[in-house]
């Protein structure tokens, strides 16, 4: 009896989440195993998915390959010139937001505005500001007298560009969730830091900060993990090309690159893994830093 | 009175940075092509160019992009939300052997980038002969991991009494669902459904993966290719992102309040 019940409680159990499990397992668990092994297929035909031949061919090509390095040199700097500035500008606004102003819900749904439109879309209308002899943004650097840049043309210039663009999209996520972490912080620490007679700079470097630091930590997580798979601005920003002289080349337009224009699934395979790595890595860093430093939740 | 000031300065510039694109593409759609290249620029076009959204259709099947777009945001929606319900029954009502170990493992794929599956699951479709299909573009889209854990937490927010006395009254698990537990986690359900319709409006490098024929594209993809077509005429490309990012600002507009609600759950945990 106690038998029979347990059988029929897993099938039901089973047959509610058959659906999603399918799924799951077809189009998330088998690939990911799949894109491990073909990361060591070094003859391959994906039509018959016949494999003739395994090693470690691809990671040796990726690893001598200059312009791997160079797409992950960019991915840096992005994530570098991205994350930090985004998260500054993020706190800051959402802490002006938060100080019972005037429309303040109507600022905070402009400034989300770009998080709900297709990057590819916005990507073209930002190569159009961009635009080095007509674009708005050349225009109003000419009011100031200043020589005009070639934003997307000059090698120097397309990753800022990038850059740019990335942050001004990630503005409204990261002001969003710093809101939320702000109205949950306990009003009566800041009234008693006030009796105490903190100041407001006081009141924000030594209460808001640290009560945030869950908050912003898990921001960075999130900013880094984007700004690592950043493709589909770049390929409209610079029109079907990664940038000048592939000055703005990144590890997503590499793998897409060398998969769907050189149909080098292996080595396609093998840099995708090294960037599933690289944000392994950085999740199991923040986690464990998060773990740390973090004392507040 | 200074420092009140500044602070409204610093929001009022920054609201205008962000509106800056989404106006300049709107009146750069309407103007001419000779307009647009007037230097010092002209900020709102002299006769509005209404019909500049009508050349598009002309060069490339816009209307059958858009249909494409709908219809797979549509299909993924929908069957994610079925999915997910069932799957959060599973998770909260039922007890079986094995069950937090398999919530585990979903939630794990979450950890997992899309970007990194794209090559496996291009050729499992490939060897499905899905490529260029819709299912390609629908079916490995019909999970959302996040989507079951958010409402696994809302049905554990149901008192489970509910259940226990609906079980005596004979009701059988899926009416339960169906009845009370679906109903009861409508303002949840339409927060996941206005983010999948909006993610999925907006994905680009699987469709551009998968399509390979106009007739499959979808409007993210379409614009790529029109940029060709299209080359230096901004006008007509301003109104092709036009008709890519209005209908969603206009989602956007009126279930703001839900779409916002839907991100910031996000907190902890990402889908």
């Amino acid at each position: 009896m106690n038998r029979n019940k347990t059988i029929s409680s897993f099938l039901n159990g089973v047959l509610y989440l058959t659906p999603a499990l399918i799924i799951l397992i077809t189009f998330r668990i088998y690939p990911i195993i799949k894109s491990f092994t073909m990361s060591f297929y070094t003859s391959y035909n994906y039509f018959t998915n016949e494999v003739y031949e395994y090693g470690l061919d691809n990671f040796r090509y990726i690893f001598s390959d200059p312009e791997f390095f160079r797409a992950l040199q960019n991915t840096l700097v992005i994530v570098l010139g991205v994350v930090p500035m985004s998260i500054i500008i993020s706190i800051f606004i959402a802490y002006f937001l938060n100080k019972n102003i005037k429309f303040s819900a109507l600022f905070r749904g402009i400034y989300f505005m770009p998080f709900v439109t297709s990057a590819a879309a916005i990507a073209v209308v930002w190569r159009w500001l961009y635009n080095s002899r007509f674009g708005l943004i050349n225009y109003f650097i000419s009011i100031l007298n200043l020589d005009p840049i070639g934003w997307l043309i000059d090698p120097n210039w397309a990753l800022i560009s990038l850059i740019i663009l990335t942050i001004w999209r990630s503005l409204g996520f990261n002001i969003i969730i710093l809101l939320v972490g702000m109205q949950n912080i306990n009003k009566s620490y800041i009234e008693a830091a006030k009796i105490d007679g903190a100041n407001e700079g006081k009141l924000f470097m030594k209460i808001i900060l640290p009560l945030l630091s869950p908050t912003i930590l898990f921001l960075v997580l999130l900013n880094t993990i984007d700004a690592f798979k950043i493709f589909s601005e770049v390929y409209t920003l610079f029109n079907k090309r990664p940038g000048p002289l592939n000055s703005a080349l990144t590890m997503v337009y590499y793998i897409y690159d060398k998969f769907s224009h050189q149909y080098a699934y292996g080595v396609a395979s093998a840099a995708a893994l090294v960037l599933f790595i690289i944000i392994l890595l950085v999740t199991l860093i923040q986690s464990k830093f998060a773990k740390r430093k973090v004392h507040y939740r | 009175m200074i420092k009140r000031f500044l602070i409204y300065l610093i929001i009022i510039s920054g609201a205008i940075i962000t509106l800056l694109p989404f106006i300049w593409m709107l009146t750069t759609a309407l103007k001419t092509s000779g307009e647009v290249y007037l230097m010092p620029p002209r900020f709102l076009p002299a006769d509005p160019q209404w019909q500049n959204f009508l050349i598009i259709q002309e060069q490339v099947p816009i209307i059958r992009y858009l249909f494409n777009s709908t219809i797979v945001a549509l299909s993924v929606t929908i069957g994610t939300l079925i999915t997910s319900i069932l799957a959060a029954f599973a998770f909260t009502y039922i007890k079986f052997w094995g069950r937090d170990i398999l919530f585990v493992i979903f939630l794990s794929t979450m950890m997992v980038p899309g970007e990194i599956l794209m090559i496996p699951n291009f050729v499992t479709l490939a060897q499905l002969n899905w490529l260029n299909r819709y299912q390609a573009l629908i079916v490995p889209w019909l999970i959302g991991v996040f989507a079951i854990f958010l409402l696994k937490q809302q049905f554990l927010s149901i008192p489970i009494e509910l259940y226990e006395s609906a079980k005596i009254d004979g009701c059988k698990d899926f009416m339960f669902l169906w009845k009370i537990l679906v109903p009861l986690s409508k303002p949840a359900l339409v927060s996941i459904a206005l983010l999948k319709i909006i993610y999925n409006w907006n994905a680009f490098l699987w469709p551009l993966l998968v399509t390979n024929t106009p007739e499959m594209r979808t409007l993210p993809v379409g614009l790529a290719s029109f940029m060709t077509e299209a080359g230096s005429n901004y006008e007509l490309l301003m109104a092709y992102s036009t008709i890519i990012i209005l209908p969603i600002i206009i989602v956007y507009i009126v279930a703001q309040k839900e779409i916002i609600k839907g991100v910031s759950s996000n907190q902890g945990i990402k889908g």
